[in-house]
């Protein structure tokens, strides 16, 4: 058997190169095609009729007006659904097309096939759905004494055994609450079905897992899974709204129904009811410490509102609760976590999946902490910080780096920004012009989250790629094949990195993602790089293996620049010489190491692959009278294990962090009594240019063994600390308490 | 309705156009042009900027008719293809400044038309030229960048 002794040297437009994306050129010229890009033939435009009530039962839908409606080729309603009536990610209750009650406003009641747009909105609005109103369940708290519970996750543990009374010399409380967040994305769900010969459907869709997008629809439609083709379309990004099924069924069922191609493009209000949002919380907190600021105990009670159907809250629930307490050491932690039904909109994944809730809580309390034993905030978390080797409050020992104390520190240790100038528009407001400074308060905060990486609690977590090497134009090509779904964080990109990498070739092509090869499972938790990335790897070594065996030698041989190298450094043969034979393919299934389901009393379990760890430092400055804020800056310090990208590395920091000050100052879906008010860009504020600052980013590689290349999952992580960090410095710019997200205006210039 | 304009420097018809679709929808699915995007349908994320008669606009905001005898530009007309980006183009790929993508072609057309007026913007005049542009990838950092590098090129 050949073996390769030495490391993989850094190849050209290899791992740890800011390789340029392979769809950067199409990108930036327009032609890229997204999922509402598509075009074919005689293609039909899709429609969908929503219920405008939360909670109602639908006593007649009357389709008449619609069907006379010039232009229109199909109405469907639930009695159209061939197959299962429902779908839905861990559990399948979310109906296709409602029949009999609709349990959210936005629900999907009918739908319409036209051949314009237009045609088909306004045969939507004459379908009569006549409801019976009921009163909708929106209040969280009210759901769970119905009973209403998704999940509850408990995770106890403690330091001596029996369960002793929690008590410390400081005990500092506080009750939380972070409101609904949504992705907006740019990119709004849409998608192109198209009839097959076979009976089947072909499906370009933007999604996140197009393996299980398959298995939902295809049991929808009633037809055999490899009767539904999927191929990812252009996705312009995810942040896990796409993780849930949106128009895939909807179109399919319009297509097979017509026999044409059917395309749905939801506009921006329809998309605010076409995905799940981030889980609303309320957070109860208790933090028992020492006089020198040693945690002695944590207890949480933490409530997520799950809306009206399951999704994804179940593993939201297990996130908040398993990483409840942050990245301290805690000896005794009493945590529970309970996800809830209600008639709100449905939550299920977004960035950051449960950590983020939690970490606005745990953050905010180790700030009150700091106050109440005398320590500065960063002081008081070095105290605290987990390092490997340390105890999760699940009994998990962190078994990698976990670089805490250095990510706090790295943050404080950055030189602070100067005062702000003259120019207007750098102070609070803006161009607005409503400050020349007078009011103006400076305020510095801090914080710091942690995330696991890759599927939890024992699920069967893999990915699979498919490497292919052959002579192109008479030098070695590599085609790398997988399923998963690049949605913008670069995917594609890292694939060829490391094709490149492990094979020394340079001409490396990543074909469109699609069903014709394994599942990659879904672009997120912060998987991608990690399982995909692994699974390239191991397909490409086995491809190594398999085209270094033609040698027929069986010392050390390596790859480089498309020649087959001895240890010596001596040239031994090239790979268009060993590929002459032909062409070596190989297709690999990889998995990172089990992980465990948790107690479901004591939560105690390895339940965790890999955690990650972000640190942020945020400087505002507040107008105390008009309760406006500017984030002057934010520092930020991350452990990514392995840069794979550095430059993607650093976007992917950027971004999140972003998205962690929307929820902190901008973003949220107002729903009252089960209704959303602001369904538009106009009314639901994402950060513009001029809301972020600028931000310097501290990347460290600490290596985890356990990982392909010794590498930490990136995307999450820096959305979940920026949120406190922004708030702990308004805090201390105000010295209010500030226990909601968003901070509003009015919590700070009509704050009592 | 028939509608007539010169688009990317080719005079361009499109007939049986319903009074109430946009620039915008023109361009995108009569013809077919589909780098202007649609990401809100009321003028606030920017990534439908093209410009009209030389000026940016919104082409969800613009009634296809008003279009009619005029000349429009898109991010496809920018450069002249692979082989020859434009600088803004050629920026934005090097500092990484693109990730999903959506918000592209509205910001190029943006900062295009921000740096023929101001060939030297400071940090907040860039900021301020492009508060109509949303991304929700990035967090902006690497379009600062780009706009930078391609008014240094």
């Amino acid at each position: 058997m050949t073996t390769l002794t030495r490391e993989p040297t850094t190849v050209a437009g290899g791992v740890g190169t800011n390789a340029p994306r392979p769809d950067g050129i199409l990108k930036v010229s327009g032609e890229f095609a997204y999922s509402s890009d598509l075009w074919a033939d005689e293609m039909l435009w899709g429609a969908t009729v929503r219920s405008p009530h939360p909670s109602a039962e639908i006593r007649a839908v009357d389709i008449t007006g619609a069907l006379a409606v010039p232009g229109v080729y199909a109405v469907l309603t639930a009695a159209d659904v061939p197959g299962a009536k429902h779908y839905g990610l861990e559990v399948v209750d979310q109906p296709v097309l409602a029949a009999g009650e609709v349990r959210y406003e936005g629900e999907p009641v009918a739908l319409v096939a036209a051949d314009h747009p237009e045609t088909a909105r306004r045969a939507a609005a004459r379908i009569k759905v006549e409801y019976a109103v009921r009163a909708p369940v929106t209040d969280p708290e009210e759901a769970l004494s119905r009973g209403d519970l998704v999940r509850h996750v408990p995770v106890h543990r403690f330091a001596a055994a029996g369960g002793e009374a929690l008590t410390a010399d400081v005990v500092v409380t506080g009750t939380y609450e972070v409101g609904m967040q949504d992705q907006a994305f740019l990119g709004p769900e849409s998608g192109l079905a198209v009839p097959a010969e076979d009976g089947g459907i072909d499906l370009f869709v933007a999604t996140q897992w197009l393996h299980v997008d398959q298995k939902q629809v295809a049991a929808c439609l009633g037809l055999a899974p490899e009767q539904v083709r999927l191929r990812l379309a252009g996705v312009g990004g995810a942040f896990g709204a796409r993780e849930d099924l949106s128009m895939q069924v909807h179109a399919s069922l319009l297509a097979l129904h017509t026999g044409k191609p059917v395309k749905m493009v939801y506009g921006r209000e329809e998309s605010f009811f076409g995905h799940v949002h981030r889980h609303p919380a309320r957070l109860e907190y208790e933090h028992g410490a020492d006089r020198s600021g040693k945690l002695v105990y944590v207890k949480a009670r933490i409530v997520l509102d799950g809306g009206a159907y399951t999704s994804s809250t179940p593993a939201v629930v297990a996130n908040a609760a398993t990483l409840g307490v942050g990245p301290y050491d805690v000896p005794t932690v009493v945590v529970d976590a309970y996800g809830v039904y209600t008639n709100n909109p449905p939550c299920g994944a977004m960035r950051g999946f449960g950590a983020v809730q939690a970490c606005f809580a745990y953050e905010s309390q180790m700030d009150k902490l700091a106050a109440a034993v005398g320590l500065h905030p960063v002081e008081l978390r070095r105290r605290n910080a987990m390092t490997t080797g340390s105890v999760m409050p699940t009994g998990q020992i962190v078994s990698g780096p976990a670089p805490v104390d250095e990510l706090l520190a790295l943050v404080r240790d950055r030189p602070l920004p100067a005062p702000a100038a003259g120019d207007p528009r750098e102070r609070p407001g803006g161009v607005a012009n409503t400050t020349r400074g007078e009011g103006v308060v400076r305020g510095v905060g801090y914080a710091i989250g942690i995330k696991n990486v890759c599927f939890s609690e024992g699920f069967d977590d893999f990915s699979t790629a498919r490497v292919r090497l052959s002579v192109l134009g008479g030098e070695p090509a590599v085609l790398v094949h997988t399923a998963a779904a690049e949605v913008g964080q670069g995917l594609v990109t890292v694939q060829a990195q490391i094709a490149r990498t492990e094979l020394g070739v340079s001409q490396v092509t990543v074909a469109t993602a699609d069903t014709s090869v394994g599942s990659a499972g879904s672009s997120s938790a912060s998987r991608q790089t990690y399982m995909t990335g692994g699974a390239v790897r191991a397909a490409c070594q086995a491809v190594r293996a398999t085209v270094l065996a033609r040698t027929g030698r069986s010392d050390a041989l390596s790859l480089v620049d498309g020649k087959v190298v001895a240890s010596d450094g001596s040239v031994v043969t090239s790979l268009v010489e060993l590929l002459r034979e032909g062409d070596v393919e190989e297709t690999v299934q990889w998995r990172h190491k089990p992980t465990m389901p948790l107690d479901p009393v004591t939560g105690q379990g390895d339940a965790h692959v890999q955690y990650a760890f972000a640190a942020h430092r945020a400087v505002v400055d507040v107008d105390t009278e008009l309760g406006l804020v500017r984030v002057v800056e934010i520092a930020t310090a991350q452990d990514v294990g392995k840069a794979v990208n550095p430059q993607a590395v650093v976007g992917q920091i950027q971004g999140g962090t972003a998205q962690g000050l929307g929820l902190a100052v901008m973003e949220e879906i107002q729903v009252v009594d089960g209704v959303i008010r602001n369904p538009s860009f106009t009314d639901y504020l994402i950060p513009t240019i001029l809301d972020m600052p600028p931000m310097e980013v501290d990347v460290l590689e600490r290596g985890d063994p356990d990982a392909p290349y010794g590498l930490r999952g990136v995307g999450e992580p820096p959305t979940i600390s920026s949120t406190p960090a922004v708030v702990a410095a308004i805090r201390a710019a105000t010295g209010l308490a500030l226990t909601r997200v968003p901070v509003r205006p009015d919590h700070i210039a009509l704050a009592p | 309705m028939r509608v007539t304009c010169v688009v990317n420097g080719e005079t361009r018809q499109a007939d049986d156009v319903w009074p109430g679709e946009s620039l915008l929808y023109v361009l995108r699915e009569r013809l077919g042009l589909p780098g202007a995007k649609n990401a809100c349908e009321q003028g606030e994320c920017g990534s439908c900027t093209v410009y009209l008669d030389g000026l940016p606009v919104c082409a969800c905001l613009v009634a296809a008719g008003q279009a009619d005898g005029r000349t429009v530009t898109t991010v496809e007309g920018l450069g002249s293809g692979e082989e020859q980006l434009d600088r803004v183009q050629q920026a934005f790929l090097a500092t990484g400044a693109v990730q999903c993508g959506f918000c592209t072609p509205g910001l190029i057309v943006a900062v295009h038309d921000l740096l023929a007026r101001d060939p030297a913007p400071t940090d907040p005049d860039i900021r301020e030229a492009l508060a109509g542009n949303l991304c929700r990838c990035t967090g902006y950092e690497k379009i600062m960048e780009a706009v930078r590098l391609a008014a240094a090129s």
